[in-house]
């Protein structure tokens, strides 16, 4: 069971969160200035990297709110947890690029 | 009371109390303080199994976790499969059987508790042998929270099955010492029967104590029998020790052969000797201590086969002092003897080429082929191996900060190293999270005379190599899976390279032992097939858990009625009184209809539709989610989350609303009230309650910071009742005394604060069945008395109470959808015939812009329409899917829609469904078929609306 | 007809006997209907000033419950406390704090039968309630006055450590998982009996 640091209660386990996605995907200023593409590239397209990935969280079972945090997804480790509407902190990948084997 | 293979003042057990146990039907008597292993030795019993693919006669190979074949099922006092016997501690009455592999679970419950208990600690210590009890002094000297747990009844580890001193006196009296100490220490936890089994992420490792197992029947019911230990730690010490391995010969799986020091375990621990007359085989020094200590106890030593040329001189004169001769430079080939050894075959073996060979007679062969340090819990905390070709084993390299090992499980194998790994392992771990105290000294040991190295040793070749006969001899890897180094031999020879390859072609490694005998020893005999380097091969990556554990001790005290929190509403304890059949939605228990004598589902559901429909009837509808929104932008909110328009709305009246992802499907539904200028309150689905909360949370927060808005969930201080039918109206006057039922001065889609009972209510008037309604609010507490007061008004009128069950008939005569039954995240309000709640007005709201797709304005999309079976008694079943034509094509059936709900409905005297059709609205009255057993059930298409649809219920 | 006070009943109401048979070293209890709003503000502001000085206490900080106070206050969130008072207080106190905030942004709301509240005390607090949060509840890692919202088995709770010992502790309990909550403490006390 992994810890997520809530920036506001501090370590909990993950269960007591809920996951929201890529972070940092804001709602476009004028959705009809969009066309289908551009509209659907906001509502369904979302990065998937190897390594640091911006999403947002939220402490469900506590405090309930919402937050980013940066995770490693080769390794799972958190990198870093901020408020929302706080700027992306600058982190580089320290993923070990190693695969899990199956 | 004494056996012959007892050796007296030898062993741990209390010689002075009896046990009886039943083996394979036999009754046997053994000692508190054996292992069913043990005491079966200690009976001259070796068979204990059989293999599980070949049926050859299994024994004893080992005397703890690693033992890859004495499996053993109980069958008394409680049915428990695949339980190894040298783990297994001796209790009176236990009946036990061998077993070839495959268990049986027990048919009846088990009645035993189970639970599971969360401990966090700095320093987390696996394995009390020295160097676990070094590490956890010193750690507790320095006023750390230390956790200790061990697998074994007793801490002492190693230490338990030798004669070595610390100190200058018996080991175990240091190690009293130090539980004394530790005992004393309130910051320190000592585990007994406690196996860690799987590391987990950020110091979490989870351990099963085994805490009445060894009672038998004796053990008290109130206790748990078996806990989860989820000890979160900051540092965690590794001294799990290390496994010696086997070498690989022919014929190498005969009861009676034995690793070395496991024996020296049986004598030392147990006072059991394993046999009468042994001949030891070994690639190293740490055979001939068990040697020596087995002749001291009287067992002959017929010879010591040691594959190295050189032999330490304290060895060989040590053994010449009692006779024993050593064959240097010889291997074991071969074993005759098929119920049990009784004869090693011992030839020289020089540069890889084998010499004459010649029978030495013996009920007893040791192996030792090196040691194995135990690195699985290291290697699922994702530290990294080495190979040592020095020891012909894995040992850790690199570690996570928080975690080290200590002892031999880091490949340390001297008494004096274990200790002074401990204590540095647990220095630094402390020093790691920047703590400090008083350093301990490590106690003092004896100087050891200089020893030789390991040779590295993982099979002897077979002398019948060239015999191709399948017949021939057959050396074991994996004892349990009976898998064999010619099925090695096969899997490189079909091309696999990758140990994890051959783990999954021979299943070697993958039974209850995970390989502790024959992982390191496949990677070896791979490596050579190959002609690489074993420290290149690697070795396959350890899970857990490390060691079997039930899934009853991992479900512990979540079962029965603790599986899943069960929710109820305040009403529940009368809904129960009254006979209520409950229905699951979500977590809630939600009366599903409420039986009379005699009665069945249908007739019930159908009474309970025709007391809506034609008298008054009420349900609980508390579960319903309850949001309070308060604040000066509530209205801009809610504007943005429902497609309709919210802020127009005006204090006192009640208005309809759905929410859109933002792909434009519908996500949820319900009512929304204003109740103050600033302040409305929303209703959500069951089952989406906290998710809707979540949805509107992650909008107000993330996206709208700027929003005056406070979003707080009321749905548990509310108890929501709604009293429905044609008569309700006179039921709530009664009640409601303050109340102008009058539907001009209380009209539909508004509500009114008054005194229900006397008690302070909020009633709505809404509808959920098309028919005259109130749903009234009142504070929780006064939940059941408000309930009552309605019965006892109601009576007169036949007041009904429905369940979940008739408020979907009603809903769907009117249809109502239901979100997440009728819709699947893919449907639109558009595609449930519900353009009238998407506002044209609002310039934007979660949704909107989606609805403009092309993929969303498509005639052909699937659309919410009523169907009604051709024959009226046919109830189609929910999911059932539907085609265009009468006769059911061949595979793949072009299908062109589903049934989301269906009932049989009092009101209109016959069964309907609705469903989601493509291109439904433009197939009205066309007919349609649901295949249904094999035939095609004709179907007429409708307007989903199939009662009432002009509405003229809704005002009584 | 004659006007009487209608019946009021907690959500462990039918739990109080069993509740009573703990065994030496955990006494739990139920305390029924106490006033409880939820309060939104953002703290530091001129609502929470007037709140604060209505109140007569500072609202607390993350984790942290102020209960010296005849209004107990328990930090919930970041904007977010829950006022604990005794039986009947709502009205008063909904009046009194709306007044107080006059046009300020900062919400309040009744909530009273939301949760319910659970008093635990006795030497195997820490332990019964170990066999199912996660939380390091040592005393010297959650002191008095710590007030975590979180799961304890697999029921959301706010669990507000009362005193210095760390076995005087309330579980506030949202009231459909009251029953479950309790079935559960009643079960994790079998092997003290």
């Amino acid at each position: 069971m992994q810890l997520i640091t809530c920036p506001w209660c501090g370590d909990r386990e993950e269960i007591e969160f809920h996951y929201g996605g890529q972070a940092h995907i804001a709602y476009p200023e004028d959705p009809y200035a969009l066309d289908d593409e551009q509209w659907a590239q906001y509502v369904f397209f979302r990065d998937n990297p190897k390594g640091p990935f911006a999403e947002r969280w939220v402490h469900s079972a506590g405090c309930r709110r919402w937050f980013n945090a940066v995770r490693d997804t080769v390794t799972h480790e958190v990198l870093a947890v901020y408020q929302a509407g706080a700027e992306r902190p600058a982190i580089t990948s320290t993923a070990k690029g190693q695969e899990a084997s199956r | 009371m004494n056996t012959p293979f007892r050796a007296p003042g030898h062993g741990r057990v209390d010689r002075d109390t009896a046990l009886s146990f039943t083996f394979d039907g036999t009754a046997y008597t053994g000692h508190p303080g054996d292992t069913l292993a043990s005491a079966l030795l200690a009976n001259s019993v070796h068979h204990v199994a059989d293999g599980i693919k070949y049926g050859r006669p299994r024994g004893i190979l080992a005397a703890g976790a690693e033992e890859p074949n004495a499996l053993v099922q109980i069958e008394a006092p409680f049915p428990e499969p695949m339980l190894t016997a040298t783990t297994l501690e001796l209790y009176d009455g236990l009946v036990a059987r061998g077993l070839s592999g495959q268990g049986k679970l027990a048919a009846e419950p088990d009645t035993a508790r189970y639970d599971t208990m969360h401990a966090h600690c700095d320093l987390l210590v696996v394995g009390a042998g020295p160097a676990g009890l070094a590490a956890a002094l010193a750690a507790a000297r320095t006023g750390a929270r230390v956790v200790l747990v061990d697998e074994l009844p007793e801490p002492g580890g190693s230490l338990l099955g030798s004669q070595e001193l610390i100190d200058g006196a018996p080991a175990l009296t240091w190690v009293d010492e130090v539980l004394t100490e530790l005992a004393d220490n309130p910051d320190v936890q000592v585990l007994s029967r406690t196996t860690a089994f799987g590391h987990y992420d950020d110091g979490l490792v989870l351990a099963l104590e085994k805490r009445t197992d060894h009672l038998g029947a004796a053990a008290p019911a109130h206790v748990s029998r078996q806990r989860i230990w989820r000890i979160r730690s900051r540092q965690i010490v590794y001294a799990t020790g290390a496994y010696e391995r086997p070498v690989a010969f022919d014929n190498n799986d005969r009861p009676g052969i034995m690793l070395a020091g496991s024996a020296r375990t049986y004598l030392n621990r147990f006072g059991v000797l394993p046999g009468s007359r042994a001949v030891v085989f070994t690639t190293n020094d740490s055979a001939y201590p068990a040697a020596l200590e087995l002749a001291d106890a009287g067992v002959r030593i017929a010879a010591v086969v040691d594959v190295r040329e050189e032999v330490p001189e304290h060895w060989r004169t040590a053994c010449a002092e009692r006779g024993i001769g050593i064959r240097a430079g010889h291997v074991v080939t071969g074993t005759s003897g098929i119920e049990h050894v009784t004869r090693a075959h011992v030839a020289p073996f020089d540069q890889g080429n084998l010499g004459e060979r010649q029978g030495v007679d013996c009920d007893l062969l040791l192996v030792s082929g090196g040691w194995n340090p135990a690195v699985a819990l290291f290697s699922q905390a994702r530290g990294t191996l080495r190979y040592d070709a020095g020891i012909g084993a894995f040992v850790p390299a690199d570690g996570p900060g928080n975690v080290r090992t200590a002892g031999a499980a880091g490949g340390t194998f001297t008494l004096s190293g274990c200790l002074t790994d401990g204590v540095d392992a647990a220095r630094q771990a402390l020093s790691a999270i920047g703590r400090t105290g008083p350093e301990t000294a490590p106690p003092a040991t004896a100087p050891l005379p200089g020893g030789a190295p390991t040779r590295v040793l993982w099979r002897v070749p077979s002398p019948q190599d060239a015999d191709d006969s399948p017949e021939g001899a057959v050396q074991f890897v994996d004892l349990q899976r009976d898998a064999t180094v010619s099925d090695v031999l096969r899997a490189t020879g079909a091309g696999l390279r990758s140990v994890e390859h051959v783990k999954r072609y021979t299943t070697i490694g993958t039974a209850h032992d995970q390989g502790r005998t024959s992982g390191v020893m496949t990677s070896g005999i791979v490596a050579e097939a190959l002609g690489v380097d074993v420290a290149d091969l690697g070795t396959t990556r350890f899970r857990p858990p490390a060691v079997p554990v039930s899934f009853a001790a991992l479900a512990g005290r979540n079962r029965g009625e603790l599986f899943d929190p069960v929710r109820v509403t305040a009403i529940h304890p009368w809904h129960v009184e009254h006979g209520a059949l409950f229905e699951n939605v979500g977590q809630w228990k939600r009366p599903w209809y409420y039986p009379r004598a005699g009665e069945t589902m249908e007739e019930a559901v159908l009474r309970e539709c025709r007391a809506a429909r034609t008298g008054v009837a009420m349900m609980d509808g508390s579960t319903l989610g309850k949001i309070n929104v308060q604040g000066p932008d509530s209205g801009v909110l809610l504007d943005r989350l429902y497609t309709n328009l919210m802020s127009t709305l005006k204090v006192g009246r009640v208005r309809y609303g759905v929410m859109c992802g933002a792909d434009g499907m519908a996500i949820d539904d319900g009512t929304v009230i204003r109740v103050a200028e600033q302040e409305f309150l929303l209703t959500t689905t069951t089952g989406n309650a906290a998710k809707v909360l979540e949805w509107m949370e992650e909008w107000l927060q993330t996206e709208w910071p700027d929003l005056r808005v406070h979003l707080t969930s009321v749905t548990e201080h509310w108890v929501t009742i709604p009293l429905v039918g044609p008569r309700s109206r006179d039921v709530l006057a009664l009640v409601a005394p303050d109340l102008d039922v009058d539907n001009d001065a209380f009209p539909f889609m508004s509500w009114q604060d008054t005194s229900v009972a006397g008690v302070a209510a909020r009633v709505c008037r809404i509808s959920f069945s098309g028919e005259l309604a109130y749903e009234i609010n009142v504070p929780a507490w006064y939940g059941i008395t408000v309930w009552e007061a309605l019965c006892a008004a109601g009576s007169g009128f036949g007041l009904t109470t429905y369940g979940t069950e008739t408020m979907h008939v009603l809903r769907a005569e009117k249809a109502y959808p239901i979100i997440g039954q009728d819709t699947d995240g893919t449907v639109t309000p558009q595609d449930l015939g519900m353009s009238w709640v998407v506002s044209k007005k609002k310039p934007d709201f979660v949704g909107k812009r989606s609805f403009s797709r092309a993929e969303n304005r498509r005639e052909d999309r699937k659309q919410l329409v009523g169907l009604l079976p051709a024959d009226e008694r046919v109830l189609l079943p929910e999911g059932a899917q539907i085609i265009a034509t009468s006769d059911i094509p061949e595979p793949p059936v072009p299908m062109l829609g589903h049934v989301t709900s269906s009932y049989r409905s009092d009101a209109l005297r016959r069964t309907f469904a609705l469903a989601l059709v493509r291109s439904g609205t433009r197939r009205i009255g066309e007919t349609l078929y649901v295949p249904l057993d094999g035939r095609a059930v004709p179907v007429t298409v409708t307007d989903p609306v199939l009662f009432d649809k002009e509405g003229a219920r809704r005002d009584g | 007809m004659t006007v009487e006070t209608p019946a009021r009943f907690s959500p462990l109401a039918e739990w109080q006997d069993r509740l009573a048979q703990s065994p030496a070293g955990f006494q739990v209890r139920e305390l029924p209907c106490l006033t409880q709003l939820t309060l939104r503000v953002q703290p530091g502001g001129a609502a929470a000033k007037a709140v604060e000085s209505c109140l007569g206490v500072t609202l607390p900080g993350p984790l942290r419950a102020e209960l010296s106070g005849d209004v107990e206050v328990l930090w919930m969130g970041p904007d977010e406390w829950l006022l604990v008072a005794p039986d009947g207080r709502q009205d008063d106190l909904l009046a009194r704090l709306r007044s107080a905030i006059g046009d300020e942004f900062a919400t309040v709301t009744d909530v009273s039968a939301q949760r319910t509240t659970l008093a635990l005390s006795g030497d195997l607090v820490r332990t019964v309630l170990a066999q199912g949060c996660a939380i390091d509840l040592d005393p010297r890692v959650t002191p008095a006055g710590s007030c975590l919202t979180t799961l304890l088995a697999q029921a959301p709770v706010t669990l507000v450590v009362h005193d210095g010992a760390a076995s005087g502790v309330r579980l506030l309990v949202r009231s459909s998982f009251a029953s479950y909550l309790a079935a559960w403490l009643v079960d994790a006390c079998t092997e003290y009996r």
